[in-house]
C-alpha cells in the first residue's frame, strides 16, 4: 500500500509522535503491513525537483497510490489565495495540490485534529488564516474538499483527530486498511476511526477512585480528580488515551494534567481559560456524556459526603500522604 | 549571473525554500525563503494568560516541550513566583529530554542520509554510509527509532506524554515524581546511554565529552566503530569542517543553569542583554516599521509586499545577525573541543554537528544527577496568582538555539504575545540594511546549480532548522 504524506498548517508534531510508534521500529512495522511511503516531508531521501517530480506524477494521475496523508491544517487565506503556504520550489498553493492529490488517492487521512476540522490554526477571531479541515470547518461538514467528498474508494476522509495523534493511532488505521480495508461503520459521526474514538478519555484514567468521590484537586500537581475544577473533559472526550498509553507509561492525566479534548472538533476554542471548569451554580457544564444532570448533581453529593479519608487527603496533596490500609489475620 | 529556486528542502521540520544567484557555478547570494505562515501571535492575544501553556506547544511538534518552558518562565515572570527545586529539576529533565532526542533524530533521521547520495558513490565511505543512512531503509534507523521512543518514555513519566505537554506550570511541573519511578527514570538514561556508547561514539561519555581539541578528536575517531566517527571520515573527506561558516557571531540565552547566557563576537564572549534584540520586517510579507524589541513587536500581514521573500521577521542584537544552536551554547560555556574548532575555520558545518553529539555525551550523565537529586515529597509546583495587568520574558534555549516569548497582560487577558524562535534568528532575511541572516551568509561561494555536489543540502541542514516555529 503506498502512502503518500503532505505536511501544511501545523507544527510536524503528528510525525514526531508517529516515531514513537512502540513495540516495533516504525519503518519496519509498516514494511513487513506491506505498507510504504511514496514521500514523506521529514523521513524521505528525495529533495527539491526530484521530489517534485514524484509529487507531480501523483498528482497528475500517473502515479497511482493508495493512501494521502495530511498533516496540518489547510490555508486558503489570504482571500482565498492559499498564498499563506505555497510548495516550496514550486510556487503552487499547498490547497491545490491537496485537491489535485485527493482525486486521485484511493483514500485520504486526515493526520491530527488541525487537518480534520482546522484546529489552532482556524481559531483566531475573524480566521483571518481562512483555515480550515480537509472536510470540517471546525464541527460544520465542508472544510477544503466539501461535505460531499468522497475518495475513489468511496469513503469520506479519515480524521485521525488528536493533537497530537498517538502513533498507534496512525499505525493501525494504516494497517487496518492495508490488511482488511475500511468501511463507513468503522468510522464515527465525525470520520475518527472507531477503534480508538469508540472510548473516553475517562476509561482507564488513574484518577477514578478520586472521580467516584468526587474528591477534587484544586491546583496543578495536586493527585485528585481534574474535573471538578481543573478544566478536565475526560468524560466528554473520545479517545483510548488511558487505555494505550503514550510514551510507555503516559497519558495527559497520569502526567497530571487536564484533558482538553483535543480530538475534538472545536477544542481549540472551548470558550473558557483551558485549565478551569466553567460552572453554573457550582456545578460543572460539561457533565459527562451520556449523563442526564440531576443524577449527577444526586450522585456527587452522595459520593462527596461518603469520601474515605485517605482518598480526601491525598487528592489534595502532589504525593500518597495516607496509603490504603493493611487489613491483618482475616480476609 | 542566473537564479535558481531550491526546494521542497524535506528533512527538515517544516517548509524551505532557497533561492540562489550564481555566478560561474557558485553561489553569489543567497535568499531564504519560509513559506508557510501561522499566526500564533494572534491566536494567544485575548486569551487567558494561562492558556498560553496549551497553545504554545502547538507552534511546534518538535520544540513542544521548548515552548511550554519558554511560556511558563514568561507566566512566572508576570507572576513574580519561582519553582521550587524538585520542580526545577522536572523542568531540566524534560527540556533536556526533548534537546537530546532532537539532536537525535536530527542526526539520523535528517542530516546523515545526505551522505547517502549517488552523487557521493565513488567516496571510500559511500558504500557502508549508503547501506548505514538512506533515508527510511538505512540500517541505523532500525536501531535509532527503539532508542529514540525508550529515551522518550522519559517524557511519558515526567510530562505524561510528547509533544505537547501542560505538564510545565510557570510554578513548576504538575507531575510529582515518586521514590519507585525514580529508579525508572535513571534505568531509561542508561539503556540510552548504552545506544550512545555503543552505536553513536564507540566509546565511553565521559571520553567523548572531554575531547578537547580538533586534533585530539581526529586522532580518537580514527579507524574507530561508531556512526560519530563515521561522519567525521566523510565530512572531512568533503571539506566540511571549512564550509557553512556564517558571521561568527553566536548568542545563547543559556540552558539548565549549567550552559551561560552570552553572545560571542570577535572570537570571545560577551555579556548578553536581551534589551539589544530588535526584530526587523523589511524583507518580510509584514507590514514596514522601525525594527521593534520584541516586547513592542507586531505581527500584521502585508501579503502582497514588494521586495519581501518570507514569512520570517530578522532579528538582530545590536543591529548584526546571530547565530543561535549548541554549538554557540557550547561556546559559551568555553567547551574546549568547540573553541578549537570555531578557532581554525569558524562555525562550519563540522562544528554544528559536533556541538549536537557533544551535548548528548556532556548531558546524558547530567541528567542521571539530575534524577538523584529529586526529594520525593517534596513539592513540584508553586502556586501563585496572575496579575491583572503586568508583563513578563522567558528565555530558554530549545535544542536548536535561543527561543524567546514576550507577553503583556491587560484587564487579565493577553494583550500581546511575541516569539523570536531559534530558527527566526538562523534562517532570517535580510534586514533594512540589507544584512544577510545567518545562513544566507553560509551559503555564499558554495557551488551550486547542475552538475554541482549536495553541498548546500549539508550546510542548511547542518542548522538543524525548525521552519514552523519560524513562521510562528
Amino acid at each position: 500500500m503506498k502512502v503518500l504524506w503532505l505536511q501544511s498548517g501545523g507544527c510536524g508534531g503528528c510525525t514526531q509522535s508517529l516515531l514513537c510508534a512502540e513495540p516495533r521500529p516504525l519503518f519496519d512495522e509498516l514494511r513487513d503491513a506491506g505498507i510504504e511511503f511514496v514521500w514523506h516531508p521529514a523521513l524521505s531521501q528525495a529533495s527539491g525537483e526530484e521530489a517534485l517530480a514524484v509529487l507531480e506524477a501523483c498528482a497528475s494521475g500517473q502515479t497511482p497510490f493508495d493512501v494521502l496523508c495530511v498533516e496540518g491544517a489547510m490555508l486558503r487565506g489570504p482571500s482565498g489565495s492559499g498564498k499563506f503556504h505555497l510548495m516550496a520550489g514550486n510556487g503552487r498553493p499547498l490547497i491545490e495540490w491537496v485537491e489535485r492529490l485527493a482525486s486521485h488517492a484511493r483514500y485520504v487521512f486526515a493526520i491530527g485534529s488541525c487537518t480534520a476540522y482546522g484546529g489552532f490554526s482556524a481559531s483566531t477571531p475573524g480566521n483571518p488564516l481562512e483555515a480550515c479541515g480537509l472536510q470540517y470547518d471546525e464541527q460544520t461538514p465542508g472544510g477544503l474538499l466539501g461535505a460531499d467528498f468522497r475518495s475513489a474508494g468511496g469513503l469520506p476522509v479519515v480524521n485521525i483527530a488528536g493533537c497530537p495523534t498517538h502513533p498507534g493511532w496512525v499505525v493501525d488505521s494504516l494497517e487496518k486498511l492495508a490488511l482488511e480495508g475500511m468501511s463507513a461503520s468503522d468510522l464515527d459521526e465525525f470520520g475518527r476511526p472507531l477503534f480508538y474514538a469508540g472510548e473516553l478519555v475517562h476509561h482507564g484514567c488513574p484518577r477514578n477512585e478520586y472521580y467516584e468521590f468526587k474528591a477534587s484537586a484544586e491546583k496543578p500537581s495536586d493527585l485528585g480528580c481534574l474535573m471538578e475544577n481543573l478544566g478536565c473533559k475526560g468524560t466528554q472526550a473520545h479517545a483510548d488515551c488511558n487505555l494505550r498509553a503514550w510514551n510507555g507509561s503516559g497519558s495527559c492525566l497520569r502526567g497530571g494534567f487536564a484533558c482538553i479534548a483535543c480530538t475534538e472538533p472545536g477544542f481549540e476554542s472551548p470558550g473558557h481559560a483551558f485549565q478551569e471548569t466553567p460552572k453554573l451554580a457550582g456545578i460543572p457544564i460539561g457533565l459527562p456524556t451520556d449523563m442526564p444532570k440531576a443524577w449527577f448533581v444526586a450522585l456527587a453529593a452522595l459520593s462527596k459526603s461518603a469520601t474515605p479519608k485517605r482518598v480526601r487527603e491525598n487528592s489534595l496533596a502532589d504525593h500518597t500522604v495516607v496509603h490504603p490500609a493493611v487489613r491483618k489475620g482475616g480476609k | 549571473m542566473s537564479r535558481i529556486v531550491v526546494g521542497p528542502f524535506n528533512r527538515v521540520e517544516g517548509d524551505l525554500e532557497i533561492s540562489l544567484d550564481l555566478e560561474a557555478g557558485r553561489i553569489e547570494s543567497a535568499r531564504v525563503n519560509s513559506p508557510l505562515f501561522r499566526g500564533f501571535e494572534q491566536i494567544l492575544v485575548g486569551r487567558a494568560p494561562l492558556d498560553a501553556l496549551a497553545i504554545v506547544p502547538r507552534i511546534c511538534g518538535i520544540c513542544s516541550v521548548a515552548q511550554s518552558a519558554a511560556a511558563a518562565a514568561a507566566l512566572a515572570d508576570a507572576m513574580g513566583i519561582t519553582p521550587p527545586p524538585n520542580g526545577q529539576l522536572a523542568r531540566q529533565l524534560i527540556q533536556a529530554t526533548e534537546n537530546l532526542a532532537d539532536h537525535l533524530t536530527h542526526f539520523y533521521l535528517f542530516f546523515m542520509p545526505d551522505f547517502a547520495r549517488p552523487a557521493y558513490a565513488g567516496r571510500p565511505w559511500h558504500a557502508a554510509v549508503a547501506q548505514r543512512f538512506t533515508a527510511i531503509s538505512g540500517d541505523a534507523a532500525a536501531e535509532v527509532l527503539p532508542a529514540r521512543a525508550s529515551f522518550l518514555k522519559l517524557m511519558g513519566f515526567l510530562a505524561g506524554r510528547w509533544p505537547h505537554s501542560l505538564a510545565i506550570q510557570p510554578g513548576g511541573s504538575t507531575r510529582a515524581i515518586t521514590a519507585g519511578e525514580r529508579i525508572r527514570l535513571l534505568a531509561l538514561l542508561r539503556e540510552f546511554r548504552g545506544f550512545l556508547e555503543k552505536r553513536l561514539f564507540g566509546d565511553s561519555l565521559a571520553v567523548v565529552a572531554g575531547l578537547d581539541s580538533k586534533a585530539a578528536l581526529l586522532a580518537w575517531a580514527e579507524g574507530r566503530r561508531g556512526d560519530f566517527p563515521t561522519f567525521l571520515a566523510a565530512a572531512l573527506d568533503l571539506g566540511l569542517d571549512k564550509l557553512g561558516r556564517a558571521g561568527d557571531i553566536f548568542l545563547s540565552h543559556g540552558a539548565y543553569g549549567l550552559f551561560p547566557a552570552g553572545l560571542w563576537l570577535q572570537g570571545r564572549s560577551a555579556v548578553f542583554d536581551a534589551s539589544r534584540i530588535a526584530e526587523d520586517t523589511a524583507h518580510a510579507w509584514l507590514i514596514d516599521s522601525p525594527p521593534r524589541h520584541p516586547a513592542n513587536g507586531e505581527t500584521i500581514v502585508a501579503a502582497d509586499k514588494a521586495g519581501a521573500y518570507t514569512w520570517c521577521k530578522a532579528p538582530r542584537y545590536a543591529g548584526q545577525s546571530a547565530e543561535v544552536g549548541a554549538l554557540a551554547r557550547q561556546l559559551m560555556a568555553g567547551h574546549p573541543l568547540l573553541l578549537d574548532l570555531v578557532a581554525h575555520d569558524g562555525g562550519s558545518v563540522v562544528a554544528r554537528v559536533v556541538a549536537r553529539l557533544i551535548e548528548l555525551a556532556l548531558l546524558v550523565p547530567t541528567m542521571e544527577t539530575w534524577v538523584q537529586a529529586i526529594r520525593p515529597g517534596e513539592p513540584f509546583c508553586a502556586q501563585g496568582q496572575l496579575p491583572d495587568e503586568g508583563s513578563g520574558v522567558g528565555l530558554v534555549e530549545a535544542a536548536r538555539g535561543s527561543l524567546g516569548h514576550w507577553l503583556s497582560i491587560r484587564r487579565g487577558r493577553i494583550e500581546r504575545y511575541q516569539i523570536i524562535a531559534p530558527t527566526t534568528w538562523n534562517f532570517s532575511p535580510r534586514d533594512t540594511d540589507g544584512l544577510p541572516g545567518p545562513l544566507e551568509q553560509a551559503l555564499v561561494g558554495l557551488p551550486a546549480g547542475e552538475g554541482a555536489p549536495p553541498t548546500v543540502q549539508h550546510v542548511v541542514r547542518s542548522f538543524d532548522p525548525c521552519m514552523v516555529c519560524t513562521v510562528h
